[in-house]
């Protein structure tokens, strides 16, 4: 707030001694058309048509002459790992390669709108690793040529250890861009102490007994599934009339004043302070919070669907220390580290084996840990059996970006109603 | 009488009211938390005092808000004081644009300051950063650094002036050895307002940080996800840093005044 | 003679170039931006595109609105509230009068976001308020002051009260005495005098206030992103979001110029009602 402290007589003088008259509306526009010649007219952008399907020749390109700094800046969700950094520590220990963690995203749009200028720029971001969510600015950053080609022949260990299925994701076929970090489902999360009866389906976010205690996602493409869902309509193959239709139902919504707010991942600290009861959540998130907090609250995939996504690894083109960025995503894929991580942050694991790794280190324990790290390895939430696919839905795919500012036109207005 | 201390009364709880937020915060310095969210009482605890710069990410954006407060201080400070002076020393063509222009930007509200300068950096093509937070914080706190100046210029006894001039001094030595230090005070008061506005900016900030982080937009980025207590800590401290400083100056300030 | 006259541009120069190159042209890009047609990825090229204002209108008019009724409400609030605190300051703080100021400011030497996040921890839910009323069964479970209107708009006087007082405080110190003892000497009584005298004479203090307050309460984002809920959203938010959440350049700017256009246009036009040259003459004495 940059209003002074302690406007004196003479700041008072100073803003109201004067009319304003002709002369005045004369000197602006004069003003004006010479900002008007200074200005540029014109935004020049980044995007090309062919910049999802990169030259051949742009792996090679961007890592030539590329050196190891011993140092990486790694930007990443909350909630996304043991506080004390575990695995962090195992990987300085391993390589020597200091690793400094700023959990620094908590939503997907306003991380782009940040780092899309500097990125414009050509400038480092101050980050040469970050953690970003197949969705729309998944797609901005692909296309605005944001995104270090990776250099499968650095990413031993996942080619060895990484679900087959995560090779070959809409979103980033054949990982040219990414490699998965976790994948997550959004669902449901309520605190029982508040709400007596079991919360089963996306109509209960709807159900105005939660009158002002219920929270959703202000990511629109959070929202916009759910709305979709709550229609019985499959969000990954969505039509503009499904969107409208949804943004009909989430209106609905927010004019019954059954919606408390549109949360980032503060929905955790909502959730928390009992703002709000009942909330769409992130899977691993309440887990995790029940944890450090001894909290109770309880997460549900709704029976009529959930949404499944990929947070993934991304090197920006402008980073400093690319091969410690990448020498650092392989180490995830290491079995131990990938079971380490799993175990605390409870998401879905790109690991298959790491579910051996985790009921050997239950086997290893006694107890409620050794409980806890069972449940881990049985969660559905950690590694999803078929049936569970079954009820997840995927993101919409947007294949340009006026289909996608469609959508945005669409839902927008009803976050920031 | 009565009416005289329901006013006091009166006064007294607008005070409270005002200063309740402070007293949390200042408590929730000294609160035993266990997890990452400080928001119920756990016991009364000193550890965080002992803790308070071990966050790097925290101490780092209170040392950038410092550094940028500075040199908005010093550069508002000299490009304010040279058109404050000017305005009230001077009749010139022009002179009326400028005060518009300083008019319309403080009138303005930041937010449209802040995304205006967003969009020119957007336009150029420049990478947002600390050296674009300083830009815009000089930008915003010239005007209030020159109504300042300008104010005490025009109140300036000129006849003071004349008679050094009419004792041989040069235009040049009248202005260091007689106006500046006259008007000095308040040079020293539009700056000092020029760092107040400066280190607790957040919404020009907000706009032209990009990934750079002051303390202020430190705090907005981690309440969303738990508040360390260091926050509270660090706060209090900066309160009674400058109420010391308030208190100092009024002190030293009151028998010039009389 | 040269020197003098060149002196006040040489004084004006670097000062008035900082503020053309920053905040001048900015405006001026902002205009041209919100003409402009495309998307981030892409780039925007300048097609004089004046549907997206009236879009952005369309869709966000009733944030545009809240936020003035807002920044209205807290503004006659604030003079209400900040009267009587500075009448008594002015009459009968006597040798204390920098005291209570300076207690009046005290919490300004906090930080604005921090303060702010403050009030969300005291009013929250179950928090330190209205936790132990609800535990004791005097509130219902649903109860909240969060994410209502009153709690931004309390949030809102509570950040601006200073602007309010510090001048109309002023206005009222730079009363004489002995004007309000000649009204009482004519037989005014208190009332009488306090209305035909001490109000009109503290009115330019009130004006002062009145700009200084409903501009920045108007545009402000940060009391509402904190304390409100999606039923308070005012324009300030919209707007923080299309430039920083959506990469919406086009409509957040022309979102902006609408804003500012309002809000200058009103100051101007207040500034000319009142003739601000009153102000002077009392703020000069």
């Amino acid at each position: 707030m940059s209003q002074p402290p302690t406007p004196g007589p003479a700041l008072l003088r100073g803003l109201t001694q004067r009319r304003f008259d002709r002369r005045d509306t004369l000197r602006m526009s004069g003003l004006a058309a010479l900002g008007m010649a200074l200005s540029a007219c014109g935004v020049k952008g980044k995007g090309s048509p062919g910049a999802s399907a990169p030259a051949p020749d742009a792996v090679a390109k961007f890592w030539s002459g590329k050196t190891s700094n011993g140092k990486v800046n790694f930007a990443n969700w909350p909630l996304y790992m043991d506080p004390a950094h575990p695995e962090l520590k195992k990987f300085t220990a391993a390589t020597g390669v200091q690793v400094k963690y700023q959990e620094v995203i908590l939503e997907m749009g306003p991380w782009f709108a940040k780092v899309q200028p500097q990125l414009k720029a050509g400038q480092d971001i101050g980050f040469d690793l970050m953690v970003i969510t197949n969705g729309i600015q998944f797609k901005q950053f692909v296309d605005s040529g944001f995104l270090a080609p990776l250099d499968h022949t650095k990413l031993p260990n996942y080619a060895a250890n990484a679900d087959p299925a995560y090779k070959n994701e809409a979103f980033d076929r054949g990982n040219v861009y990414t490699v998965p970090w976790t994948s997550g489902i959004t669902g449901i999360a309520y605190d029982p102490k508040k709400i007596n009866r079991p919360v089963t389906r996306l109509a209960d976010l709807w159900d105005p007994a939660f009158k002002g205690k219920v929270g959703m996602f202000s990511d629109t493409q959070e929202l916009g599934n759910f709305g979709m869902m709550a229609l019985g309509i499959n969000p990954e193959k969505s039509t503009p009339d499904d969107w409208k239709k949804a943004a009909e139902k989430l209106k609905e919504q927010k004019s019954a004043g059954v919606i408390r707010n549109y949360y980032d991942q503060s929905y955790v600290d909502a959730l928390g302070k009992g703002e709000v009861w009942i909330t769409q959540a992130w899977s691993g998130d309440i887990f995790q919070k029940n944890v450090s907090d001894g909290t109770d609250f309880t997460f549900v995939i709704p029976e009529d669907g959930g949404t499944i996504w990929t947070d993934n690894f991304a090197i920006p083109v402008t980073a400093k220390n690319p091969l410690d960025a990448i020498k650092l995503i392989d180490f995830f894929y290491q079995v131990d580290i990938a079971a380490s991580l799993a175990e605390y942050i409870n998401y879905v694991c790109p690991v298959p084996a790491a579910r051996e790794q985790i009921r050997k280190d239950a086997a290893a324990k006694s107890g409620d840990d050794k409980a806890s790290l069972e449940a881990v390895a049985q969660s559905p939430l950690v590694f999803p059996a078929a049936a569970d696919y079954a009820k997840l839905h995927y993101y919409r795919d947007f294949a340009t970006q006026a289909e996608q500012q469609q959508y945005q036109s669409i839902f927008e207005p009803i976050v920031l109603g | 009488m009565t009416g005289r201390r329901v006013l006091y009364a009166y006064t007294w709880l607008v005070i409270a009211w005002l200063t309740l937020p402070v007293l949390v915060m200042v408590l929730f310095g000294f609160n035993d938390t266990p997890g990452r969210y400080n928001q119920t009482w756990d016991g009364f605890t000193l550890k965080w005092y002992g803790r308070v710069f071990e966050l790097d990410e925290l101490t780092r954006a209170l040392v950038t808000s410092l550094a940028v407060a500075v040199v908005t201080m010093l550069a508002a400070g000299a490009l304010g004081t040279g058109i404050g002076y000017a305005l009230g020393r001077y009749r010139f063509r022009g002179s009326g644009t400028v005060n518009l222009v300083m008019f319309a930007a403080i009138a303005s509200p930041e937010l449209v300051m802040g995304a205006s300068l967003l969009t020119l950096f957007v336009s150029l093509g420049v990478g947002p950063g600390v050296v674009t937070i300083t830009i815009a914080h000089v930008m915003f706190c010239i005007s209030f650094v020159a109504v300042v100046v300008r104010a005490r210029v025009l109140t300036l006894d000129r006849s003071i002036e004349e008679a050094a001039a009419d004792l041989g001094a040069t235009p040049w030595t009248t202005f260091w050895r007689v106006t500046f230090p006259i008007i000095l005070p308040a040079v020293m008061s539009g700056m000092l307002l020029a760092f107040a506005l400066s280190i607790d900016d957040f919404v020009v900030t907000n706009f032209t940080a990009g990934t750079a982080t002051t303390f202020p937009l430190w705090i907005w980025g981690s309440t969303r996800v738990g508040l360390p207590p260091q926050v509270n800590v660090m706060g209090t401290l900066i309160f009674l840093i400058g109420v010391l400083i308030a208190v100092i100056t009024s002190i030293r300030s009151r028998p010039q005044r009389r | 003679m040269l020197r003098r006259r060149i002196a006040p541009y040489l004084l004006v120069l670097p000062g008035g170039l900082w503020l053309l190159l920053f905040f001048v042209v900015p405006m001026v890009t902002m205009l041209s931006l919100s003409l402009q047609e495309g998307d981030v990825v892409n780039g925007y090229v300048l097609t004089g595109h004046w549907q997206t204002y009236v879009d952005a209108i369309a869709n966000y008019e009733p944030q545009l609105v809240r936020s003035l009724a807002y920044g209205a409400i807290t503004t006659v609030v604030l003079i209400v509230l900040a009267f009587p605190v500075a009448y008594w300051i002015a009459f009968y703080g006597g040798r204390r009068k920098p005291t209570y100021l300076f207690l009046l400011l005290l919490p300004f030497f906090v930080s604005f976001v921090l303060r702010t996040i403050s009030w969300r921890l005291i009013l929250t839910d179950d928090g330190l308020l209205l936790g132990p009323l609800k535990d004791a069964g005097l509130l219902p479970a649903q109860f909240h002051i969060l994410g209502t209107p009153v709690a931004v708009i309390g949030g809102l006087v509570y950040n601006f009260l200073p602007f309010m007082v510090l001048p109309v405080y002023v206005a009222l110190e730079r009363i004489d005495p002995r004007v309000v003892e000649a009204a009482r000497d004519l037989y005014a009584d208190p009332a009488t005098a306090f209305r035909k005298v001490i109000f009109p004479l503290a009115l330019p203090g009130v004006f002062a206030g009145v700009l200084m307050t409903f501009v920045p309460a108007s545009s402000d984002y940060v009391n509402s992103a904190v304390l409100g809920s999606s039923s308070t959203t005012m324009i300030g938010q919209v707007i923080q979001a299309q430039y920083l959440t959506s990469s919406n350049y086009p409509t957040a700017s022309a979102l902006s110029f609408t804003l500012m256009a309002v809000l200058l246009i009103g100051v101007f036009a207040y500034a000319r009602a009142l003739g601000t040259e009153d102000v002077m003459k009392v703020a000069a004495r």
